[in-house]
């Protein structure tokens, strides 16, 4: 029994190992070809760097600096960032109205939240460039204000479902102690509700990060983010440097993976709490 | 209390409500006005009725094909990603040493983004199709598919198997304990305790993996592009070349959309009913 037991978590661990190398071998490549001269990236990716085809450094010099990708990460980490702080003071906010003060407008509004969620990008993609257009929302900070409202219908309907569980006897104290309903939020609601704050932020960090499609449309010629100016490295004929994109890859997947290992924890957390409530 | 709260109506939901009817709530109903005109701009947008929607049905190379393909991937990913998310999530509740690893190393692919994916994809797909068959991903629409399947898994696996460890992990041990004093082996246990205590868990995961499936746009994009001829184009994609790509076609593209938000609609009802009569057992 014992034996059999041994036997069978070795097979388990060579199981997951090899599985484990296949799930990194894709990542490994992009990194070896990054190293390596365009010309033999992608009719041998597979060969290792060597005499010949080795060229340091260079691909990252010169991809990094054809394409400003650092001026890329500031966009990006400036609209990722701030769109994130908004969407959470924004939506708990609303979120813990329509919760608290019952009534036709409340109830209406939150199913519209609920049922946008549901709504593919494609549905308002062409109306809502123009609308952002006429409105002068196309550049970095109007992207916030975009971000906002795409990101409204999730982050409304998690801060309700975390709201209704918080105990109205507090909010009764504050106001009894001479809290004006926007202090008593500020004070007691909004450190409350702190759990669901992190999942949704963590959520809308991932979306808002790697989202492709609103700031290609709405800043794209203006100001590339990260994953807008990994697609223009494609040409008007459809060619690529390789060389270029392996290294802008690489670059690009370094904050990704330093964000997952300061917060895998939220992250999993986050996961598992919007997939269930969602 | 409520009396007081009301009158802070505007203070707390009119900031969310703006930006919500800016890229919501009047693109929206805009969009569906459209999609019964013929237009280039908005401003010379003219009534042409259902037009547009007839043309998209008859129209075989675009909104039919990009749909029989979105179900083609969206069939197999969502029960490949399903059942191989599953089978991780069990080997790594058996209680071994140092699964936590393991763990971060499937869930990191769900990280990337789309773009990022497509290309890294690109570059090992034709590097093996270029040694096995001297053609490259956009030569044949199978290669593309096999690709996308591929590229769905390696993104997704990890993601819904943390949805199914959290769901293996809440069934009660004590539980697993009688079954095991019982005599009950382990594909018992796993037919008749495991897989009905987690079928939650298996809900929320068809859900997602396929609502995302029919979404995907980026992944597509930068993988193949639709190419060859388009054939390899996901509704999304297909309604956003048809867009921007093809002028005088922003009508149809529209009534494309609405279409595509019609059947994104349905599935979503009918999971939750599908849900809401789990829920009651």
């Amino acid at each position: 029994m014992q034996e059999r037991r041994r036997a069978a978590n070795i097979i388990t661990y060579v199981v997951l190992t090899v599985l484990a190398v296949a799930f990194l071998v894709p990542i490994a490549l992009v990194i070896m070809n990054s190293f390596k001269n365009k010309l033999y990236i992608s009719d041998q990716p597979f060969a290792l760097p060597g005499e010949g085809t080795f060229v340091g450094f260079s691909n990252y010099i010169e991809g990094l600096t054809k394409i400003k990708f650092w001026n890329s990460i500031g966009y990006s980490l400036f609209i990722t960032v701030f769109s994130v702080i908004i969407i959470i003071v924004c939506c708990s906010m609303t979120a813990w109205f329509i919760t608290r003060v019952k009534g036709k407008i409340s109830s209406f509004l939150y199913y519209l939240f609920v049922a946008s969620m549901v709504v593919p990008f494609q549905m308002v993609m062409y109306t809502m460039t123009k609308t952002a257009d006429t409105l002068h929302l196309n550049n970095l900070v109007g992207m916030l204000v975009l971000y906002l409202g795409f990101g409204a219908p999730m982050a409304v309907f998690m801060f309700s479902g975390f709201v209704k569980g918080v105990p109205i006897d507090l909010e009764e104290a504050a106001l009894i102690d001479g809290c004006n309903p926007i202090s008593m939020f500020t004070k007691v609601i909004f450190p409350i509700l702190k759990p669901i704050s992190i999942t949704v932020a963590i959520l809308d960090a991932m979306w808002i990060w790697n989202d492709f499609q609103l700031p290609y449309l709405i800043i794209g010629t203006k100001y590339r983010t990260v994953p807008v100016a990994i697609q223009y490295l494609k040409t008007g004929y459809g060619s690529i440097d390789y060389g270029h994109l392996m290294a802008v890859i690489v670059v690009a997947l370094i904050p990704i993976v330093i964000f997952y290992f300061c917060c895998q924890k939220y992250i999993i957390e986050g996961i598992v709490d919007g997939a269930v409530k969602g | 209390m409520q009396k007081i709260y009301k009158k802070y109506f505007p203070v707390f939901t009119l900031p969310t409500l703006i930006a919500y009817a800016i890229c919501f709530a009047v693109p929206f109903f805009m969009g569906l006005y459209l999609s019964f005109c013929n237009f280039k701009t908005i401003s010379s947008a003219k009534w042409v009725g259902l037009s547009n929607y007839q043309f998209v049905f008859n129209d075989s190379a675009g909104f039919i094909s990009a749909l029989g393909f979105t179900v083609k991937v969206a069939v197999v990913g969502v029960i490949t990603t399903n059942v191989f998310a599953f089978a991780l999530a069990l080997l790594l509740t058996k209680g071994l040493k140092g699964t936590g690893a393991y763990r971060t190393i499937f869930f990191m692919p769900n990280l990337i983004g789309g773009i990022i994916l497509g290309y890294i994809w690109q570059l090992l797909l034709n590097g093996i199709l270029i040694h096995l068959v001297g053609a490259d991903l956009t030569f044949k629409a199978s290669y593309g598919y096999l690709g996308i399947i591929l590229l769905y898994n390696w993104q997704k696996i990890g993601y819904l198997m943390i949805i199914y460890i959290a769901g293996i992990q809440s069934v009660p041990a004590d539980m697993l304990e009688a079954a095991k004093i019982d005599g009950a082996n382990y594909w018992q246990i796993l037919r008749k305790i495991i897989l009905p205590m987690v079928m939650s868990s298996i809900t929320i995961c068809m859900f997602l993996s396929l609502t995302d499936c029919f979404k995907m746009y980026d992944q597509n994009l930068a993988l193949t592009g639709g190419a060859p001829a388009n054939q390899t184009a996901m509704l999304a994609l297909d309604i956003t070349n048809t867009y921007y790509n093809r002028v005088g076609f922003a009508g149809i593209g529209q009534a494309k959309a609405v279409l595509f938000t019609l059947l994104v609609f349905v599935i979503a009802l009918v999971q939750l009913r599908v849900t809401r009569s789990k829920e009651v057992e």
